[in-house]
Order: C-alpha cells, then structure tokens, then sequence
C-alpha cells in the first residue's frame, strides 16, 4: 500500500495543476498549472519503471545477478521534461507580448477575440 | 544501397534538413529562404506521390529505425518489436497526400503573401518544422513517438500563430490559448501512454493491438484519447480555441492548420479501430462519435452565420466540416461488430467520411487563400467594411465561387460526391442524423452567400479604387488546389476506388495492421 | 468513362450532370432569343424597378454584412443570445469544458465501456 504513494502523488500533482488552470485568473499562474501537470505526468511515468530490490539501470555498472530497474521510462521521461522546457518558454514568452500590448494579464481582460 | 527501401524517412528528412539549413541561407539571402523551402516541399511531394503508388499495389510499408535492414521487426529471437517504427499502410499515406499537397501549396502562396514581413527566415522554417510534425503523426507506427511530433507540430503552429503578434495584440493572444489547450491535450495523450507502457510493457501500435485486454486501465486509456484527440481536431464543446487560432494565422497557415486538425483525428481513428477494434463496445463509442458529430456541424453552421470577421466565419465552417467526417467515421464504428449491417452501409458511411477529410483539406484550403488574398489587398478582415471586389479581383473572385460551391455541396464539384455517400448510408443507420446534415449544408450554403454578397458583389467602393490582382504565386498556389478540387468532382469513382477504399478497408481489418508488425499476415 | 460513383442505393455521375446541364442550358438560350429584340435605352426601360420608388446611390444601397440574415438571426434569438455568452473567449473557460468533457466520457466508458 505505502508502494502507491507516488501514484497517488502524481495524481494530486495533476489535480492542482488542473484546478489552477480551471480557477485561476492570472496569465502566469496559468503557465504554472500547465507546468504542475507536466511535473504530475513525468512522476507517474518514472514510477512506472520500479521493481522492488532493483539497482539503477547502468550496463557496465551493475554486479551479475542482479535485477535492473526498466530503464525505457527513464528515457521517455527525459524527452518529456525536454518538451516540456520548450512549452514553458513558449507559453511565457507569450505571456511577455501579452502583457506588452494589453496593459494588464487578468483573464477577463485579455479577451477580445470572442464571440 | 537501394534508395526506394528509404523513402518513408527521407519524406521526413528532408524538410527537416531544409528547416536547418534555411536561417543560414537567411543571412545571406532573403528571398533565397522561401524558394529552398518551396524546392523542399516539393521534393516531399514527388516522394509522397510515388510511396503511394507503392503502398496501394505492394502492401503495406514498415521502415524500422536503427536495424540493420529497414524492414527487421523482430530483431533475432523476440517475439515483439523493440524499436521506433515508421507503419504507413493505405490510410496513413492517405493522410500523407494530403498533408504534402496542402504544405506545398502554402509555401508557394508565402512567397509573395509574406514578402514584406520581416523575420521570414524563422517563419519558413518553422513552417518547415509544423510539416515534418505532420507527416510523422501520419506515419508512425509508435505510440511515444505520436506524442512527441504532436509536442513539435503544436510548438511549430503556436509560433506561427503568433507570427503578427510583434506588432498586434490579438495574435498573441491566440497563441496563448492554443499553446495552454494543446498542452492540457498532449499530457493527456502522454499519461495514456504511460497507462499502456505499465500494463503491456510495449509501445508499438501493432504489438499493443494484438495482445490488448480491455481491462479496467484501458478503459480509463480510451476514456483520456477518444476526448482529447476530438478537442483537437475541433469538436464540439471544445472547439473555442478553433476560431481565435484560424483566424489570427497568417492565410497559408491557416491552410496548413487544419491539415494539422486532420493529423489528430487521424489519430482518433487509428486508436479506436487499430488499437482496439472489436474489444471495446463499438455501438457506445460509435455514438459518442457520432455525437460530437452532430453537435459540431450544427453549432458551428450556427455561428458561423453571424460572424463579420471572414476567417473566423471560415474557422467555424471548417469545425462544421469534421462534424461531417466524425459522423461518418462514428457510424462506421458504431457498426463495426455486426458484419451485415457493416458491409451494407459502414463501409459506405466510412468512405463518405474519409473522402470527405481531403475533399474539405482542399475546399477549405482554397477559401482560406482567397480571404487572404482579400487581406492582402484591402488590409481589413471585416465584412462591413468590404464590397464590390469582383470588378478589381477576377481571379479571386472565380477561385472563391468554386471554394463556396463545394463546401456547400452543389454538384458537380467534389463536395457533393462525399457528402452525397454520407446522407445514403448515415440514413439507413438513422434516419434523423441525415436530415440534420443536409440542414447543415443548406446553412452553409446561406453563410457562404453572405460572404460572397459582402465582399464581391456590388458597386466598386471609392476607397479600394486601386485595388489590383493578387500577384502571381497566390495565383498559382489557389490554382493548384482549384484544379485539385474540380477533378476530383468530375471523376470522384476514380479516387474513391483507388485511394479511400483501401483506406477504410486497412482501418477495419486490425489484423492486417498487425501482421505487418508481428509477421504472419 | 463516364464516372460513377456507387453509393449503396443508387448511382451519382457528375460528367452525365454536366452534358444535362449543358443541354438545358441550350434549350433555354434558344427560347430566349426568340424574345423581344427592341427596347429603348437610357430611358425608363433600362433602370431598376423598385415599386416605383426613387433609387439611391448604388454605393448607398448595399447591405453590409451585419444586416444580412437579420429576419433570421432576430427570429431564433432565444438560440443565439445563450450560446454567443458561452463564447466567452476566456482561457479557464476552454479548460474547463476540456476537463467536463474527458470526465463525462471517462464515466461514460467506464460503465457500459
């Protein structure tokens, strides 16, 4: 049971980051939740790779015998964290010209393209 | 080394190259930016067109990356395939052409459309960049990979929204919205990723289809794609970011993003009947389908006819038109499990569906160049403040007529063919669906009036006096995509026999797909 | 040759299309040039008739965009007026409804998946 907590760690990660995007007025506070659900994403993906009593997956490293954690996780997190640096900076950088021509960064102000 | 086995990739490589390549060559040259990317894409092109004859007499293709032969699945003594794989059967490349066709027409278009802006070294090659991420959502057979060109595709069209926003406000805005949806969507797309990687231990399509078990976990699997792939795609209730992107893009990349759209539902089709064929409760998700359908094409007819803004009225015509292509898929899938009912009308309906996704790549491609050639003449995107064009614009003015027709379904043009095996068969399944969408079309045919009414028709305003033509390669590039659309009306049995029949069959039968993979066909 | 298309319950052919429209097309030519040749110009036979009305400029007389539809927008107003507030253009808005929607569809396939 104390072997779920990351999972359910994950899952809180990704139910606050979805509650500052749904609630949260400010342009930078919404850049924020996006970053909570990427960080709640790449927790559940490295947790998936665990094996109980299991070394790190270095070829060269590890004594014979011995099991090795699954180290395709590892990989398709360090992809994910790397997209995820570019989304961040996009989204900011956004924000910048936002907050340049519109004055303000409230949500209820920047929102002349509707209807 | 024989180059044909390598084509799939250098699809892929090539403009990948040229996207490199073309910040340096924008030191030295500026126009010489546009005319690498133009040689690029249509290098793209002529290699799309001959893997498709390839794919639709030979078989099925697989290009496996890092093997020592492109076609070694299974390395020596495994029983699954442990490496990134490009899969590309009949409906892949399918997507393919279309995506080609429509990246070369809107490069051609840049050339004069963009000439005045500044910055057009990174514009090109992040045009570059949003085709190379199409092209690989279309032909991979690997579900981590899907994830990471739908990333590049969403960061490349985000730039490119964003492309006026140095000056103007409104594009950056947005981008805003479109960046923080599309993320929401592709970690979505990542934690079912991670769903499938803990249950089955594999990433490839073909080898998750063949041992899938529809537990619990791959019910919440579905439950996350099925949603997330129709928001991006356009459906309804999700669909607000669509005309806030549309019409803040530049004209060509308004194009090439709802190329972008087709990509994703695409991938909505390859996971609910590659993926999982008949283990899931296809008249449920069927309807779930054929629900976004429904409520797609009537809403956005509805808003689109009270728009004054003529790309956002052309954004809400382009969320109307998937509304047509979920509802023909949705029967289809909705029929799947019962063989009698799929031979008499799901095939038909899914033909209907699919040939309607390129007709509408086309029809819809050509009204966005046409609004902005308008633009690019007048300086204005609003309807009250445009009229009497038709006298200054003649070419425009016939490419539009042709655009508007087929959209709203007047025969003889292409529209009326897909639209026309969509009514028949959809009515067997239910009667009401049907008369709901020829509703549909007579509205949009209503909307299309309007605008053409506003902008063309009239007496020749004092202020667009000197008005001229649009220069030559707009000229060229909606020509292309006007002879595209008339040939296709003329001869519709030619294309739905040769391309979209095998599509529809390659989606319905699952094990072919993993045959390709697995061996054994 | 001639381009069918084979829908389930019948047949389309647009080159067929096409030669009746042609014809037609010929026939209707030909029964109107048997009509009256002769007509005064630049006198009261040559302008538009709007039930004996004065005519406007014709800059003045076209309809912009905003007025096109009206009948049909202002009769189904009771449609247009809560739907045009749900686009509100606000960005917690377009989560929100992302996030409505993949709930009801994960209890929706959960139960009768």
């Amino acid at each position: 049971m104390i072997g779920n907590f990351p999972y359910i760690a994950a899952i809180i990660f990704i139910g606050l980051g979805i509650y500052t995007l749904m609630f949260k007025k400010n342009l930078i506070k919404i850049a924020i939740g996006v970053v909570l659900i990427q960080n709640g994403v790449n927790l559940f993906l490295i947790t998936l790779g665990y094996i109980k009593g299991a070394v790190a997956p270095i070829y060269t490293y590890a004594p014979s015998g011995q099991i090795m954690v699954l180290p395709t996780p590892q990989a398709l997190t360090l992809t994910s964290i790397v997209i995820g640096i570019a989304t961040t900076a996009l989204i900011l950088s956004i924000a910048m010209m936002i907050y340049k021509h519109y004055g303000t960064l409230d949500t209820d102000q920047v929102r002349r393209l509707r209807g | 080394m024989n180059l044909s086995n390598h084509i799939p990739i250098l699809i892929i490589a090539i403009p990948l190259l040229a996207a490199f390549l073309v910040p340096l060559i924008g030191r030295i040259n500026k126009k010489a930016t546009g005319i690498l990317t133009t040689l690029a894409l249509s290098v793209s092109l002529i290699l799309t067109i001959i893997l498709a004859v390839k794919i639709l007499t030979v078989g099925p293709q697989v290009y496996v990356f890092g093997a020592q032969s492109p076609a070694l699945t299974l390395p020596s003594g495994l029983k699954f395939p442990i490496r990134i794989m490009f899969q590309i059967d009949a409906m892949g490349i399918f997507m393919g052409l279309i995506t080609a066709v429509v990246s070369f027409s809107g490069a051609v278009y840049s050339l004069t459309f963009m000439e005045q802006h500044s910055g057009l070294d990174k514009y090109y090659s992040l045009l570059l960049l949003l085709t190379v991420g199409m092209f690989s959502m279309e032909f991979t057979g690997d579900i981590f990979n899907f994830f990471v060109f739908l990333e590049v595709a969403s960061i490349a069209a985000v730039a490119l929204i964003s492309f006026r926003g140095v000056d103007l406000g409104e594009p950056a805005e947005a981008g805003f919205k479109y960046m923080v949806v599309s993320s929401i969507s592709a970690l979505m797309v990542l934690f079912a990723v991670g769903i499938f990687y803990g249950q089955y231990d594999l990433l490839n399509f073909a080898a998750i289809a063949s041992v899938v078990k529809y537990s619990q976990l791959d019910k919440i699997a579905l439950g996350l794609l099925v949603p997330v792939l129709a928001m991006k795609a356009g459906a309804v209730p999700m669909h607000m970011w669509t005309p806030d992107a549309y019409s803040e893009a530049p004209a060509p990349i308004s194009m090439i993003l709802v190329a972008a759209s087709q990509a994703s539902l695409y991938a909505l089709f390859r996971v609910t009947f590659s993926l999982y064929n008949i283990t899931l409760n296809t008249l449920a998700v069927g309807w779930i389908i054929i629900i976004f359908g429904l409520l797609s094409m009537f809403i956005g007819v509805t808003m689109a006819i009270i728009q004054k803004d003529i790309k956002r009225l052309m954004a809400y015509h382009a969320i109307s038109q998937t509304g047509y292509m979920f509802l023909g898929v949705g029967v289809g899938l909705a029929v799947l499990a019962n063989p009698v009912a799929l031979s008499q009308y799901g095939i038909t309906a899914m033909e209907g569906g699919i040939f309607h996704i390129m007709n509408h790549a086309m029809y819809k491609g050509l009204l966005f160049l046409t609004a902005g050639a308008l633009f690019f003449r007048t300086g204005t995107k609003d309807l009250n403040k445009m009229g009497g064009l038709a006298h200054s614009m003649k070419y425009t003015t016939i490419f539009f007529i042709i655009g508007a027709a087929a959209i709203a379904g007047l025969p003889p043009f292409n529209g009326f063919a897909s639209k026309l095996l969509i009514y028949e068969s959809v009515y067997r399944f239910n009667p009401l669906l049907s008369i709901i969408a020829m509703v549909v079309s007579i509205l949009t045919l209503a909307s299309f009036v309007k605008v053409f009414h506003s902008a063309f028709l009239g007496p020749k305003l004092p202020q667009f006096r000197e008005v001229k033509e649009v220069p030559k390669s707009m000229v060229w590039a909606m020509a292309i995509l006007s002879c595209i659309i008339i040939f296709f009306g003329l001869f519709p049995d030619l294309i739905v026999k040769n391309l979209v029949h095998p599509a529809v069959m390659a989606l319905i039968e699952q094990f072919k797909y993993t045959g390709t993979v697995l061996g054994g066909i | 040759m001639l381009g069918l298309l084979e829908t389930g319950s019948g047949f389309w052919s647009a080159i067929i299309w096409v030669i009746v429209v042609l014809i037609i097309g010929g026939i209707v030519y030909y029964i109107r040039n048997k009509g009256e040749e002769s007509y005064k110009k630049n006198t009261e036979q040559d302008k538009p008739f709007i039930s004996g009305n004065p005519e406007l400029s014709k800059e003045g007389s076209h309809i912009s965009a905003n007025h096109i539809y009206w009948g049909f927008t202002e009769a189904l107003k009771d449609y247009y007026t809560p739907l045009v507030k749900t686009h509100t253009g606000n960005i917690n808005d377009y989560s929100s409804w992302i996030i409505v929607i993949t709930v009801i569809i994960l209890i929706m396939v959960g139960v009768n998946g």
